[in-house]
Order: C-alpha cells, then sequence, then structure tokens
C-alpha cells in the first residue's frame, strides 16, 4: 500500500479552510441515537470542478456524509465547510449554493416536468422570467426538451431519474451531490446519464457522488475515496488506487485442498508478488500473467491440489476494496 | 468560529427577512399553481358532504313530513366548523403523511434554503387560506338549500374573529396529525380522529344542550371543533345558546398553539436526524 495516501492524520484544529476547495471536513463524525458511529472524524478536501467519489458498501456512511453536507444529518463533531461557508453555522446560505439528488425519487407528483424545474428555481430565488429561462435550458440539458408537458408519473424511471438531477442544477449549485444516482436504473438509463454527468464535469461543475458500484466509481470521478465504517480506507485517483493493489494481474484460483504447502509453493513461483484467500477464491498478484498460468498449474499437481478454475483480471476498483478490507463491495 | 472571518465569501449573504420572504412565497406560488388546477375536484370533495347533510335533513325531512324544526339554524354552525376542520386532515394531513413515506416530496422541500420551521408554517399558512376558501364555499350551501332559510342573528366581531382562528386550528391540526401519522395508520385516522371529532363536536346539536347528558358534555371539551362550532354558534345563532366565550376562545387558542407546536416539534423531528 504505497502510492495513494491512507488517512492517518488529521490537520491540526485550527486550521483555515483552504481556498479554492469547495468541500472540506475535518473530523466529521456522526453517532447515531443507539451508538451506530456512521461516520468516524472524516477528514475530506474537494478541490473546484473536480468530480469526486465515495465509494463502499451500503451502511459504509457515504450517505450519512452526504447528509451532514446538505445540512439534513446534524453532525455529532467536527466542521464543515462549503464554499468556505461554515455548514453547521450558515445552513440555509449553504442550501442555496448546492444541489441535492437525494437516493429517493423526490420529484412533486403534482407539477410537470418542466414545472418541476420552474418552481424549484423560484424556491432558490430566481425571479420568474430566469426561473422559466433556466428550466428550459435544464429540460434540454437532461434530454427531456420533448416531454415538459408531461406530469412525473408519466415518465419513465430513467427519465425522472435525469429530472431529479435536472432539478438540483436549475438554481447552478457550486457543488452537485449525488447519492447513488443510478441504483435501479436499467443499464441503458445509467449511459445515459453517466453522460450528463461527465458533460456536466466538462464543464466545470463540482460534483460530490456517492456509488456502490465500481465501474460507475471508474468511469465518471477524478478521485475516488473507498469508505467503510464510517472512515476514508484509501484515497486517489482510480489509476492510483489500481496502481496500490502492486501487480499487473490477479489470477483467482478455485482449488481443494488449500494448504499452507500450496500456498508457499505458489509463491515460490517466481514473478507472483503474493497469494491471499479472498472471498473468490485463492488470489494470486502478479507481474505477467501468461507463463504463469502452466507453473501454477504444475505446482497445483506436485502439491497434489485439485485446481478446477483459474480466472485472470487486471486490478479494479472492487479488487482495493478487497484488499483493504477483505470482503467484497456488494454483498 | 475564530476562522470563519478570514474564510473567502463567494456569495452575497442574503439578508434576512427577503431570505425567508422569498422561497416562503415561491412555495405558496407553487400551492396556488396546484390547488388552481385541482380546484374542481377540491370544491366536490370540501362541498360534497356538508351539501348532502343539508339536502337530506333541512330539505328532503321537511318535505316528507320529518326531522326536527329549527335544525337547519343549528347545523349553519356546525357544518361550517366541522368542514373547515375535516379540510385540514384532509387537505394538509393526508398529503402530508404521502410526502413524508410514499413520494418522499419532503425531502426535497426540506433542501430549499428556508429552515424546517419556516417550511412547515408555509404548509401552515396555506392551509390557513384554504380553510377560509372552505368557508366561502359552505356558507352559501348551508343557507340557500335548507326549505326553511335558517333564522341568522349575526355578532360580525366574534363571526371575524372566530373563523381565522378557526381556520387556524384546522391547519395546525392538520401540521400535527400528518406528521404524527404514518400511511399503515391512515384509514385509523378516520375512524379514531375524523367521525369521533365530528359526531362529537357540537355539529348536530348545541353543546349547551348536552345538561342533559353531563359526563359527554365534559368529555367533549377535549374536543377542539367543540370550541369552533359554539364559538359559530354565537356569532350566527345565539338563540338556541352557546358556550361562553371566555371558555371558546381561550378553547381555540390553546389548542392552536398546542397543535402548532407539537406539528412543528415532530415535523423537525422527522426531516433531520
Amino acid at each position: 500500500m504505497a502510492t495513494p495516501q491512507t488517512q492517518q492524520e488529521s490537520p491540526p484544529q485550527n486550521r483555515i479552510p483552504k481556498q479554492g476547495q469547495t468541500i472540506q471536513t475535518r473530523r466529521l463524525t456522526k453517532v447515531y441515537p443507539g451508538g451506530t458511529r456512521a461516520v468516524d472524524a472524516l477528514d475530506l478536501e474537494i478541490e473546484n470542478g473536480e468530480f469526486f467519489g465515495l465509494l463502499g458498501p451500503n451502511g459504509a456512511g457515504k450517505t450519512t456524509t452526504i447528509g451532514m453536507l446538505t445540512t439534513r444529518v446534524v453532525p455529532t463533531s467536527g466542521e464543515m465547510w462549503i464554499a468556505g461557508i461554515n455548514v453547521r453555522a450558515r445552513q440555509q446560505e449553504v442550501k442555496r449554493i448546492i444541489g441535492v439528488v437525494t437516493q429517493f425519487n423526490t420529484l412533486d407528483r403534482r407539477l410537470t416536468a418542466w414545472e418541476n424545474l420552474y418552481h424549484h428555481g423560484r424556491y432558490f430565488g430566481l425571479n420568474r422570467s430566469d426561473s422559466r429561462r433556466e428550466a428550459t435550458r435544464v429540460l434540454e440539458l437532461v434530454r427531456l426538451e420533448e416531454r415538459g408537458k408531461s406530469l412525473v408519473d408519466e415518465l419513465s424511471g430513467g427519465m425522472q431519474q435525469r429530472l431529479l438531477i435536472g432539478r438540483a442544477l436549475v438554481h447552478r449549485p457550486e457543488v452537485l451531490f449525488l447519492d447513488e444516482p443510478t441504483t435501479g436504473i436499467d443499464p441503458q438509463g445509467r449511459l445515459a446519464l453517466w453522460d450528463i454527468l461527465l458533460q456536466l464535469h466538462r464543464e466545470g461543475q463540482t460534483i460530490l457522488l456517492t456509488t456502490h458500484y465500481m465501474e460507475e466509481a471508474e468511469r465518471l470521478c477524478q478521485r475516488v475515496a473507498i469508505m467503510e465504517h464510517g472512515k476514508i480506507l484509501a484515497i486517489g485517483s482510480p489509476e492510483e488506487l489500481k496502481g496500490s493493489v502492486g501487480a499487473e494481474t490477479i489470477m483467482t484460483l478455485q482449488a481443494e485442498p488449500i494448504t499452507p504447502a500450496f500456498i508457499g509453493a505458489l509463491k515460490g513461483i517466481s514473478g507472483v508478488h503474493s497469494v491471499e484467500e479472498g472471498p473468490r477464491g485463492l488470489q494470486v498478484f502478479a507481474g505477467d500473467s501468461r507463463r504463469l498460468i502452466p507453473q501454477i498449474a504444475e505446482t497445483a499437481l506436485a502439491q497434489d491440489v485439485e485446481l478446477s478454475d483459474i480466472s485472470v483480471s487486471t486490478p479494479t476498483l472492487e479488487t482495493v476494496f478487497m484488499r483493504l478490507t477483505g470482503r467484497e463491495l456488494r454483498d | 468560529m475564530t476562522t470563519e472571518a478570514v474564510t473567502l465569501e463567494v456569495r452575497p449573504r442574503y439578508t434576512l427577512p427577503m431570505a425567508f420572504i422569498q422561497p416562503f412565497m415561491a412555495m405558496m406560488e407553487r400551492d396556488l399553481r396546484v390547488l388552481r388546477r385541482d380546484l374542481v375536484p377540491f370544491l366536490a370533495r370540501t362541498a360534497m358532504q356538508p351539501f348532502l347533510f343539508v339536502l337530506v335533513f333541512t330539505y328532503v325531512q321537511p318535505k316528507i313530513g320529518a326531522g326536527a324544526p329549527g335544525f337547519q339554524d343549528v347545523l349553519v354552525p356546525g357544518l361550517i366548523a366541522s368542514t373547515v376542520i375535516f379540510q385540514g386532515i384532509q387537505a394538509v394531513a393526508i398529503p402530508l403523511v404521502m410526502e413524508f413515506s410514499q413520494t418522499r416530496e419532503i425531502e426535497d422541500r426540506v433542501m430549499a434554503p428556508l429552515p424546517v420551521w419556516g417550511i412547515a408554517a408555509q404548509k401552515m399558512t396555506f392551509a390557513f387560506l384554504q380553510s377560509l376558501l372552505v368557508v366561502l364555499v359552505v356558507f352559501p350551501l348551508v343557507y340557500i338549500v335548507p326549505v326553511n332559510t335558517p333564522h341568522l342573528h349575526v355578532s360580525p366581531l366574534v363571526l371575524v374573529t372566530i373563523i381565522p382562528l378557526g381556520a387556524l386550528l384546522s391547519a395546525s391540526m392538520g401540521l400535527l396529525i400528518g406528521t404524527a401519522v404514518n400511511p399503515r395508520q391512515i384509514t385509523l385516522v378516520f375512524a379514531l380522529i375524523v367521525m369521533p371529532l365530528t359526531f362529537l363536536g357540537a355539529v348536530y346539536y348545541p353543546w349547551s344542550q348536552l345538561e342533559a347528558i353531563r359526563w359527554l358534555q365534559v368529555i367533549t371539551l377535549l374536543n377542539p371543533l367543540v370550541y369552533l362550532s359554539e364559538g359559530l354558534r354565537g356569532a350566527l345563532t345565539p338563540q338556541y345558546g352557546h358556550m361562553n366565550y371566555v371558555a371558546v376562545y381561550a378553547g381555540l387558542i390553546i389548542c392552536c398553539v398546542g397543535c402548532t407546536w407539537g406539528g412543528v416539534r415532530m415535523f423537525e423531528k422527522r426531516v433531520l436526524s
């Protein structure tokens, strides 16, 4: 675990929030009544214009983190700033400059798609003509210009999700928060949504996204923080994180029995960096795999181990998560 | 935080009271749009029950030689009061229960730049105005439909103070019930709240005549609708006797304050964690 900085020390307590950073948290902690420590002394810094991802399994504390940053969850301790504004002290000001897409569809069912956008703009202080103009702009942005007059219930799930994101953009927020935006969306809808998000990012929108889909984090985010039990385990670009695995390939073996002698023998093969037992089988981390497969087979034969399958893959964020926690991302 | 003075201010600070009034009024604008769109169902829903009531008891029955004389007078304050209260439950409480659970729309409204209590206050304000509208709808019905036109002795001062208090009571009860009840209990709301409230709310008889059933007279003092019915009775048909005004106003004010306080507290509790 060399390249990405693991979270160990926190910045000094009274440091002034840095300029150029849209989001900053300092030892942010949430303990729910009953004692669940959902977020534990979280230090996070997100730059202007950055597309940042919080990746972790359900219950890792991602939603609670977004909840605190968006004023919905009251922190137990710690501080946070958005665009230099202290979130705890000046909630209404913070609400004006953030756009929030929650995990649930919270569209106004009694209004049409266009009206959802128009009234949202009005809530955020836009005058009537600005709000009309922005509603129409956003409707195009989320590719719903044909469906402006449809009531929410007349739109498909994917369309509603796009409208939900569009609505969060009407007042041109400094930061867009997206909590699991593609959960429950079909693959096609997901791709359409990714396109929109990437376009927003190119236009300079700062985005904080939570997800438990590693493909999503890899595809979209410039930096990813891997979270579990309320803590950040590792943080870096997807490439940095994957590089931290320290192997070009990972071979997963289905073998029986897995004996210490067999593991020892595998470790002895030149080119093998390490061998670990994971939830999916015995994992061999190595450089180039092609020449190794016959050697692994020979080793198994020599050790009287029955080898039923070898699958070869390159490291993913999933691998990173598994190496950090010993668990799979989705369970 | 001492560090805060040094931080970069990216946005102008919105100053009160505009920072509050602006999103508040924007939400009123949204509610008004929805009400305008649903005006016909709104009127039908509001008017049907009192209309059928006066039709059967003050038109049909006298025509067929049944019914009590003077009942049309008793029903004028009673039906206005019960419709106003029912309005609060139907137009505030039930949608609110849905917005908290099924549609989760409330989670979006809470992201608007308004304190949580401000959002609750907006919901109450709109409900208050809707209840005033209900009075305008119901009054002509209960006055025109009966065969024998009701005899009204109007006390203007009492009327113009009781009606807003009644509208406020309706709004605050709606908020309290809407935040306290979960969707599975909605049918129970009708059985356990709406029904006893209206049948024992001095709607169909003057409260003072309950002297004959003393225990019921005392128990129904717990029913907020009693104070509204009796207040309106004093304002419109005092010839049948009515509860002492001090008790009427005190009862209404206590119920309004209690329901508002409880409703706003519950509202905050449900949206913040």
